[in-house]
């Protein structure tokens, strides 16, 4: 069979399972419902690990490219090119791992909505991978706004609480604005152009020279997309989101949908604007990397402030993302194929880490820092899992976020020699982060934290546990999955075949010609010479270096008295994270400008 | 072909925006986010528009007839629909938030800081 007609089946079944469970559910017992839930989104995980086996082996047709219907002029196109298949294998096996946690998670669902969440789940797991293959710009709207209202509605999930409505409305106001601002930009290059899918639009502007339309509509569509990656100022809405939404759901928000944002961006950039028709490789490196850095910065300042552990692991998220927007904006495939493996290493230790606090959540009903000090002293197992996954964020070898990390600043180190520090300051912050987290919930090390010495506004962890009682023994699958998101992030850095394989997607992801030709022309893409990401001396020692800055800030952390200098020096900065919808649409307005203003120099 | 349905276009997105930016009612809010939408479907019907064009359906109408163009009312149909699923969402969510909470007023919401 050809593997190209996988592509829409990849769509197609996770929402055939949606239907299927919201036709049956109500009926079924809850195993069997969770049973049909994992089921579904494993085949879509066979299928989607066939279609990136199929594209990361090189021989005729490269990668599989499928018109909807044989539609070839005006129809749907989905392309298999090895990245954005490979995101779509990440997304259905991270559900896959999802919906066996919250197969012991929720202890009681909603009474007869036994089926609701996983048919959730399989809806956005179908969002997901549509974005990630979709050849389509309008598609890609379509597909960035299912995703999004699947979010919005699983982060609300617990209609019963008022917290979780308060993010999931911040979240998705600010994400659907997003989302016309770019369908606004993708009007306006159908306005130029008269096309829609990536290869055809970008074909067109290269008959032509740039203008103020076509950096118009480089600007609004990015925008959209920068707002699902949580670039500062567009981020304002992932914290709030990620700290009330219920955990499988986090481990899914974090994992991958924030990272298909930064996706879409390198995706439209390469295949639209890169040519001479748009916006010039210094003019996009410039306005990226100005982005990225506030994003990384910030992002580690606020993940440092916080006591609430969602929150904590949020704001690591947006320092994170904002190192996989620089090494977007290196613009090289080693950058690419760095960043891509990083995202995957990332992926595992977020998800672990997030499962670790959910565990937390419903044995203690809190996941605050200060109220958990010395009371998890009785689960070691989840301690250990805790402490890897704070390893792992600071990019200690071998694991796969360590690996990525490496590559990544050593393509980001050829475009500014001052960036590999950053990688290194911004990891070890934000791994110092959840060490400091661990070594008081786990171990009760240094002085238990005294809440009336801490200024400012803040959000601390009273939750309600989200299972019926709160647990007393932790059932298997809460541990295994963590235990094996950890084990594939450590995998990926050792595995050989991981590198070279991720090294091609990367090279073949910069191709835009190679890109234009296979989509449109039906040639085969050969991958272009690349320098896949392997271990050297300067990355193993650069991680080895982050990982003991995170362990020395983690216990001065825990050792020294509390101090209010810092606190109060960056309360300033803490309050601009207002909850208010109003405030955050205007930073949305403001990031826009400030976009614009980056990318203006561009108009010749 | 006037420059004046893009302008207004521009216009609807820019008081949309206001509209959210300034709100004091969450109800009022979600109406302002469909406003905002409403932009995008003026822009795509003023891209598509072709003057003396009917509309693009050929069962009374001659095949080499000038018509406006069919894709962008794809676009806006769906974009209809994508709005209307969002727009119910966020009702419903701030319907709910009304219960438990007792107030559709963003400023009193407050349980969210730093």
């Amino acid at each position: 069979m050809d593997t190209a007609r996988l592509l829409p089946l990849v769509v197609a079944v996770p929402l055939l399972g949606a239907a299927v469970l919201v036709a049956t559910g109500r009926r079924l017992p809850r195993l069997v419902s969770d049973i049909v839930g994992c089921a579904f989104a494993a085949a879509t995980a066979a299928m989607a690990l066939l279609v990136l086996f199929r594209a990361g082996h090189p021989g005729p047709g490269t990668y599989p490219v499928e018109w909807v219907g044989g539609w070839r002029r005006v129809g749907i196109v989905l392309v298999g090119d090895p990245l954005g298949a490979g995101l779509a294998a990440l997304v259905s096996l991270l559900v896959v791992a999802v919906l066996v946690y919250s197969w012991r998670y929720f202890e009681e669902p909603p009474r007869r909505h036994t089926g609701s969440f996983p048919a959730l789940v399989l809806v956005f797991q179908a969002g997901m991978c549509g974005f990630a293959l979709t050849g389509d710009l309008f598609n890609a709207f379509v597909f960035f706004e299912l995703m999004g209202a699947v979010a919005y509605a699983l982060t609300g999930f617990r209609v019963e609480e008022p917290k979780p409505l308060q993010g999931a409305l911040a979240f998705g106001v600010v994400n659907s604005l997003g989302a016309y601002v770019t369908l606004l930009g993708i009007t306006l290059l159908y306005a130029r152009t008269g096309e829609l899918g990536f290869a055809q639009i970008g074909r067109r502007l290269d008959a032509e020279g740039p203008d103020g339309l076509v950096l118009a509509a480089f600007v609004l569509v990015t925008t959209g997309l920068l707002v699902k990656a949580a670039a500062v100022p567009f981020h304002f809405w992932l914290p709030d989101a990620h700290a009330v939404a219920p955990t499988p759901v986090c481990m899914l928000l974090s994992g991958v949908m924030v990272e298909l944002g930064v996706y879409g961006v390198a995706r439209v950039y390469w295949t639209v604007f890169s040519g001479p028709g748009g916006l010039s490789h210094p003019d996009f490196t410039r306005a990226l990397l100005v982005l990225g850095v506030l994003t990384a910065l910030l992002g580690a300042v606020m993940c440092w402030q916080q006591r609430h552990l969602k929150r904590l692991l949020a704001f690591s998220t947006v320092a994170h993302t904002g190192l996989f927007l620089i090494g977007v904006a290196v613009l090289t495939p080693e950058g690419m194929s760095g960043t891509a493996l990083y995202v995957l290493g990332h992926a595992g230790v977020k998800a672990a880490l997030f499962a670790c606090a959910g565990v937390l959540l419903d044995r203690y009903a809190t996941v605050d820092e200060h109220e958990l000090f010395g009371r998890a002293r009785e689960l070691p197992a989840v301690g250990v899992l805790f402490a890897l996954g704070g390893l792992g964020l600071c990019g200690l070898p071998p694991f796969g976020s360590g690996l990525g990390k490496a590559a990544a600043e050593e393509a980001a180190g050829h475009t500014a020699g001052w960036l590999p520090a950053l990688y290194v300051l911004v990891s070890a912050v934000t791994g110092g982060a959840v060490l400091r987290a661990g070594l008081r919930i786990f171990a009760g090390v240094g002085r238990r934290p005294r809440d009336e010495e801490e200024g400012g506004p803040e959000t601390t962890g009273e939750e309600e546990p989200e299972t019926g009682g709160r647990l007393v023994r932790i059932p298997v699958p809460l541990l295994a999955v963590p235990a094996a998101l950890l084990a594939a992030s450590l995998a990926l850095g050792v595995i050989p075949a991981v590198g070279s394989a991720v090294g091609r997607a990367g090279a073949l992801f910069t191709d835009t010609g190679g890109y234009r030709r296979t989509v449109l022309d039906g040639h085969t893409a050969a991958a272009p010479a690349h320098l896949p990401p392997h271990w050297q001396l300067t990355g193993i020692l650069l991680g080895l270096l982050s990982t003991a800055l995170a362990i020395t800030l983690a216990t001065l952390a825990v050792r020294r008295p509390v101090h209010t200098g810092t606190a109060a020096l960056l309360a300033p900065v803490r309050r601009l994270q207002s909850g208010h919808i109003g405030d955050y649409v205007a930073w949305l307005i403001a990031g826009t400008a400030l976009l614009t203003v980056l990318t203006v120099p561009g108009v010749r | 072909m006037t420059v004046l349905p893009y302008l207004v276009a521009g216009w609807i997105f820019l008081i949309g925006v206001y509209g959210l930016v300034t709100s004091r009612d969450l109800i009022h809010a979600v109406g302002c986010l469909a406003v905002t939408q409403s932009s995008t479907y003026v822009l795509l019907l003023a891209v598509g528009y072709r003057n003396g064009g009917t509309a693009p359906v050929f069962a009374d109408a001659p095949t080499d007839s000038r018509v406006v163009d069919p894709v962008v009312q794809a676009l806006t149909l769906t974009d209809i629909v994508v709005g209307a699923t969002v727009t119910a969402l966020l009702l419903a969510l701030v319907v709910q938030l009304r219960k438990r909470h007792g107030t559709v007023d963003p400023d009193a919401l407050s349980e969210l800081k730093g």
